[in-house]
């Protein structure tokens, strides 16, 4: 084990595929019993970082460690101790639940093997549907399932590629439930999501876009390092509104959110001035109004070389 | 309502372009059925010959003449014999046939001459290697019109009385290891190795892309299970399976078929396991190369087709043009083909099986480094 605290700890991670460069520069760190929010848009690399920091890829620079093992050299650790879960549900839906439990149990020789695996199921409420296939549990219950597999060993660090995707609201309250019980427990949790209020819900948020990390820090922190002013304003034919305000320099952007209009901008006087005519009122910056901004910055400064 | 039902032009074609788009997109499956065909061709057009001639045949001579030289040279003549003078002892001649090095011995006795010029109507021998014999059959049948084109040739004049006598000299044949000439006893033993090549070779790459095309490919790789962990792990079931579709055909080929069983059994498995080995990475091979089941399923078929056609199962090994058998050479059908009949027909032993064992081996070895190179790459 190294001197260093942290879960992750990692320095300048570079990867290329061909001539992209998939992830660059990237530097993060999670500490122990930390949930880390890991967001960004679509193919912004986040898998790929994921992936090297679970000892699936070998970065092509940059170094670090992942629970004190070096990430370049002991991948092999890293595999037999941290808890992995990816974006697609990856046990075998023509194994019964109560199988794909032995195999994970098997392979990663844990002793006590049909202890852990009835404990596992008794903790999903899963016992008596044990022998029922992979295939018939609904995306909810895949999802429980595929946390469990990674939870038989009592990881102390779990990478989790976009859980929740696809998952219904109720199932996604009970699942984050238990990452902070875990958490509570000690164990360092890496989450990469799309859901603003899964990123409320993480201790430190960090987003990445076309490969670049551009923030990092608690949702509070990045809220004020973008220095953004939102007003809020009601009414009707909000579409057009938008649309004549968007063409003042002033105004970084404008977010419709159902029926209100968010407008934020750097400068604060300037955005008032513009206001004079509509119904309108300083509102807190939101998580979601920073991330847009920041995806639309990126897109601005990276995002013309790449095809997305 | 007769708008809905009538059929649009327009929908159409959008159907037709997408599945261009997709066809083209899909290299493999684009290159294999313009590829497929063009090796089809040449399959049949020019490598298999069912019709097998410069069939290797020794000569064991003990006698020499101008009638036997004239035999010989007739026989050379025909195109259905091509001798070959590296045996010319009995016992040289014998282990050669037993090897399936030559096809056919001729053998002349020492008073050949002397008893045809008094009329006495000397007998030639010929031992075929009958194990297939569809390659030998014309073969043979082409015996009686060189021994008459020989009387025309050389009995004359004063000798011609000679002729005269309906057949001044015999050609005994012997079918050697299938006396009955039955064809089912050369296809039996050659189906075993096929549809272990079919099966085994497809069900490998089978369970291997599909993980990869399920995702758990990347599930099972971020365990600690090494590469070498999962893919032996993954072919073991299929050894069995070999064994048993073996087993079955070894069984029903007695029974049903009443094939003759001269070998050892625990040759025809030793043998059986060292095909299934290299059956199964073969297809850890083609399941590195291929994205998809569908791909695996092509790939399959590409290395099967040449395997039936060019490994002496369906068609005869020595009918087939020199670079046809290089290519055969290359199959391990072919070995496999050559030992199960040695085995299980000619009753061989070890030493005998050793030329077509060898090249099994060296198959297999270059298959696993090939599959487990490819296999790390799935990774990075």
């Amino acid at each position: 084990m190294s001197t260093t605290d942290a879960a992750i700890e990692v320095r300048g991670l570079n990867k290329y595929f061909g001539d992209k460069h998939v992830v660059k520069d990237l530097s993060l760190s999670v500490g122990r019993g930390e949930i880390l929010g890991f967001l960004g848009p679509n193919g912004s690399g986040k898998t790929t970082a994921i992936r090297m920091l679970c000892g699936l890829l070998t970065p092509d620079s940059g170094e670090g460690h992942c629970l004190g093992y070096d990430i370049r050299t002991q991948s092999d650790a890293i595999k037999r101790d941290v808890g992995y879960m990816t974006q697609k549900f990856s046990y075998w839906e023509d194994l019964s639940i109560r199988e794909n439990l032995d195999f994970v149990a098997r392979v990663y020789e844990l002793a006590n093997r049909k202890h852990v695996v009835d404990e596992a199921l008794e903790t999903l409420g899963l016992t008596s549907r044990a022998s029922q296939l992979a295939r018939s549990l609904s995306g909810g219950w895949k999802q429980r399932l595929a946390l469990a597999a990674c939870m038989l060993r009592h990881p102390k660090l779990l990478l989790l590629d976009e859980p929740t995707a696809g998952v219904d609201p109720n199932a996604r309250r009970d699942f984050w439930e238990e990452l902070h019980e875990l958490a509570a427990k000690g164990v360092s949790v890496l989450i990469s999501t799309h859901y603003m209020d899964e990123a409320e819900r993480c201790h430190k948020l960090a987003y990445i876009a076309y490969g670049n990390l551009l923030a990092q820090g608690s949702a509070h922190s990045i809220i004020e390092s973008q220095n953004l002013s939102t007003y809020e304003i009601t009414g009707k034919s909000l579409m057009e509104v938008s649309k004549s305000l968007e063409k003042h320099d002033a105004i970084e952007q404008t977010v419709i959110f159902g029926s209100t209009l968010h407008i934020s901008g750097k400068d604060p006087h300037s955005i008032e001035s513009l206001l004079q005519t509509y119904p309108h009122k300083p509102i807190p910056t939101s998580l979601e109004d920073v991330f847009i901004y920041l995806m639309r910055q990126s897109r601005d400064n990276y995002g013309n070389s790449h095809e997305l | 309502m007769e708008t809905a039902m009538s059929f649009s032009f327009n929908r159409w074609w959008a159907i037709v372009l997408k599945e261009f788009l997709q066809l083209k997109r899909d290299r493999v499956t684009f290159a294999m059925m313009l590829v497929l065909p063009i090796i089809q061709l040449a399959l049949f057009g020019f490598a298999i010959n069912t019709d097998p001639k410069h069939l290797p045949t020794a000569v064991v001579a003990y006698d020499q003449s101008e009638f036997t030289r004239s035999f010989i040279s007739s026989m050379e003549t025909s195109e259905y014999f091509a001798i070959d003078t590296r045996y010319s002892s009995e016992q040289q001649a014998q282990e050669a046939l037993q090897k399936g090095e030559i096809q056919f011995i001729l053998t002349i006795p020492s008073d050949f001459t002397k008893k045809l010029l008094r009329g006495e109507k000397p007998t030639l021998l010929m031992e075929a290697d009958a194990t297939d014999p569809v390659t030998i059959s014309i073969a043979l049948s082409s015996v009686q019109g060189i021994t008459e084109q020989v009387m025309k040739k050389d009995l004359k004049g004063s000798l011609s009385p000679l002729w005269s006598q309906k057949e001044p000299f015999d050609v005994r044949v012997h079918r050697l290891y299938n006396p009955n000439g039955i064809n089912q006893y050369n296809i039996i033993p050659g189906l075993m190795g096929t549809v272990m090549t079919m099966t085994l070779t497809m069900m490998t790459a089978l369970a291997i892309t599909r993980e990869r095309e399920r995702g758990t490919m990347e599930n099972l790789l971020a365990t600690p299970a090494r590469p070498l962990e999962i893919m032996s792990g993954k072919i073991i079931p299929y050894v069995f399976i070999g064994l048993i579709q073996a087993s079955l055909i070894l069984f029903a080929s007695h029974i049903v078929f009443g094939v003759p069983f001269n070998g050892s059994i625990p040759l025809v498995y030793m043998v059986v396991l060292l095909f299934i080995a290299v059956n199964l990475t073969i297809g850890i091979t083609i399941s590195s190369l291929a994205q998809n089941m569908l791909q695996a399923l092509q790939l399959t078929i590409f290395y099967f087709l040449p395997s039936i056609l060019l490994s002496g199962f369906m068609f005869p090994f020595s009918g087939m043009p020199t670079w046809a058998q290089h290519i055969g050479e290359l199959l391990p059908l072919t070995y496999f083909n050559r030992l199960i009949r040695g085995i299980i027909l000619k009753g061989n032993d070890f030493w005998y099986l050793w030329p077509n064992i060898w090249p099994l081996m060296i198959i297999g070895a270059v298959m696993m480094t090939l599959a487990v190179r490819f296999y790390k790459k799935t990774l990075d």
